[in-house]
């Protein structure tokens, strides 16, 4: 699709493409390494890679797709977009996938830390191969939340900070920390409640090698309602 | 064809469009004049697809832009204001990308594409990055990208804003050549443009239609039409007795360069009687003008008279 071309090209014609790459690659090494212990706990699998990974997601998602939106609106290129023939859904979906990818790629990227694993010892790479998808699923629905946050505003700043804002939330709310704060009858059922909507509860099966259908549902159903958000509100641009 | 039904469109309690309804059939240039803020912008971003009417709407080459958008969009070639493109691709990235957009990928449409860029005199600047474009390529490459699916309509908010006086003429004569088989909407504030390009005005202030007529129909309402004005050093004496010609009305000396000018009684034709008296007056006349009317004038009476309308003061 020509826009998601259009959108990962651009990703590369400026340095912003290279840089993210390598910060996500020496962040996600740092924190297996020294936060994650990943030599300590002896034993070969990727457990601590995963799960610092919402983490990792948390502050270098909204770096890329804060200009999915923003940019073009700031830019005036968005009025040339949108006479283009094409809905807003195919248009959001090319960004969305754009952004999508350059994540996946970078996570990509990380296969020297499989290959150390499996040079350490044994490893389970059905855990691991499900643990990568696991984590490029929950990437969607980070990807989604900015896309839709970029969509919002035409400063890139601005949509930096709502999408790791939002992020942040949907992160935390499922801490046991976080959960523990509120009790009582009426507000500690509704926090209960929410706290399934917590990306970590989520992905923390996910991370472990466990594929259950309600967490892979949960970020589809996350993605598709966070992109169905930034349809609307493009829509609703228009008109105001 | 483009055809507005009752266009409107608010922002908050401004009313940038109100109620306009317009038709431009093919082999029409309908020139779109109005001051600054006058709503052709915005009446060309509804048109367009890219803002939502408050009521009515619009149909291009008859589908609907609201229940059709996309019929509408892939008949319409649309210039947008200030001419945008993506900073970071080349000309011909980005021309390339619309062609996918478009679906352009059959034998013609690249030979297409070929004829385009040699038009719009862009095959040396194929490769540069549209960033690094100065003001007038940027607005070429922009009509490329508009014209590069051949649409029988075409939409532009003033292509020659900001050019030099030789790309301007360059970008009109491509709208010329255009112009025999398609429906052209330009949108412009300025009248030289109109003299050079349109076959039809429609002004425009405060969102509302004030007039819609040809060039030289406005030109007829001008208080210069028919007026004769000319040069002749010396000529005060002269003057006086033009002033008790007849067919005469009234007579204006310009302070800066002397010109006379003669304004004719409504009906009446004045340039024989002026020639013959000058003659007669034996006065050496160095240049001589049947005046077809000052849009200008035409233009400022119409929309200042809007503004007055729209904004009733009292006089001090």
């Amino acid at each position: 699709m020509a826009v998601m071309r259009r959108e990962l090209r651009s990703y590369f014609v400026t340095p912003v493409a290279y840089v993210f790459l390598v910060m996500f690659l020496v962040l996600s090494a740092i924190l297996t390494f020294f936060v994650g212990d990943f030599y300590e706990r002896g034993q070969a699998d990727l457990q601590p890679f995963f799960s610092m990974q919402p983490w990792l997601y948390l502050i270098l998602v909204p770096a890329i797709t804060m200009r999915l939106w923003a940019e073009e609106a700031n830019a005036g290129t968005l009025e040339l977009l949108l006479t283009l023939p094409l809905t807003l859904w195919q248009a959001m979906a090319g960004k969305f996938l754009a952004a999508w990818v350059f994540v996946g790629l970078a996570l990509g990227l990380t296969f020297p830390l499989w290959i150390t694993v499996n040079y350490l010892g044994p490893a389970d790479n059905g855990i691991i191969v499900a643990g990568y998808l696991g984590s490029w699923l929950m990437a969607s629905t980070f990807v989604a939340i900015g896309a839709c946050m970029s969509a919002l505003t035409r400063s890139q700043v601005v949509a930096f900070l709502l999408t790791a804002l939002a992020c942040t939330v949907f992160v935390l709310v499922g801490l046991p920390q976080i959960v523990d704060l509120f009790h009582g009858p009426v507000a500690g059922r509704l926090v209960k409640g929410v706290a399934h909507l917590s990306m970590l509860r989520h992905f923390a099966a996910i991370s472990r090698g466990v594929l259950d259908v309600r967490d892979l549902l949960y970020f589809l159903l996350s993605t598709f309602g966070w992109l169905l958000a930034g349809v609307l509100l493009l829509d609703l641009k228009r008109t105001r | 064809m483009i055809e507005t039904d009752q266009l409107t469109r608010c922002y908050g309690n401004l009313t940038a469009v109100d109620a306009l309804s317009i038709r431009v059939e093919p082999g029409q240039v309908l020139g779109l004049l109005g001051p600054n803020g006058a709503g052709k912008s915005t009446a060309m971003r509804m048109i367009a697809g890219f803002l939502v009417p408050t009521s009515g709407t619009a149909r291009v080459c008859g589908h609907d832009i609201l229940r059709e958008p996309l019929q509408a969009k892939r008949a319409l070639g649309y210039l947008p204001e200030g001419a945008p493109g993506y900073g970071e691709m080349t000309v011909r990235e980005f021309l390339q990308f619309i062609q996918h957009m478009r679906r352009l990928d059959s034998e013609a449409d690249y030979r297409r594409f070929d004829d385009v860029v040699q038009q719009l005199q862009l095959e040396e600047v194929l490769d540069s990055s549209i960033d690094t474009l100065s003001k007038g390529l940027r607005r070429r490459a922009g009509l490329a990208q508009a014209i590069l699916h051949d649409p029988p309509v075409l939409m532009l908010d003033e292509p020659t804003d900001g050019l030099d006086p030789n790309q301007k003429h360059a970008v009109r004569r491509l709208i010329d050549v255009m112009a025999r088989n398609r429906t052209i909407l330009v949108s412009t504030h300025s009248l030289e443009e109109v003299h050079a390009l349109c076959n039809r005005v429609a002004i425009i202030a405060h969102g509302r239609l004030l007039a819609d007529a040809t060039p030289a129909e406005l030109e007829r309402r001008s208080r210069y039409h028919g007026a004769v004005s000319f040069s002749a050093p010396g000529s005060g004496m002269a003057q006086e007795m033009l002033g008790r010609l007849p067919q005469v009305a009234a007579i204006e000396v310009d302070p800066l360069d002397g010109r006379t000018t003669v304004f004719p009684k409504p009906g009446e034709h004045i340039l024989a009687p002026v020639q013959q008296l000058l003659r007669e007056q034996g006065l050496e006349v160095s240049e001589i003008q049947l005046e077809s009317g000052r849009l200008d004038e035409v233009f400022r009476q119409i929309t200042t008279s809007a503004c007055a309308l729209a904004h009733p003061e009292p006089l001090p």
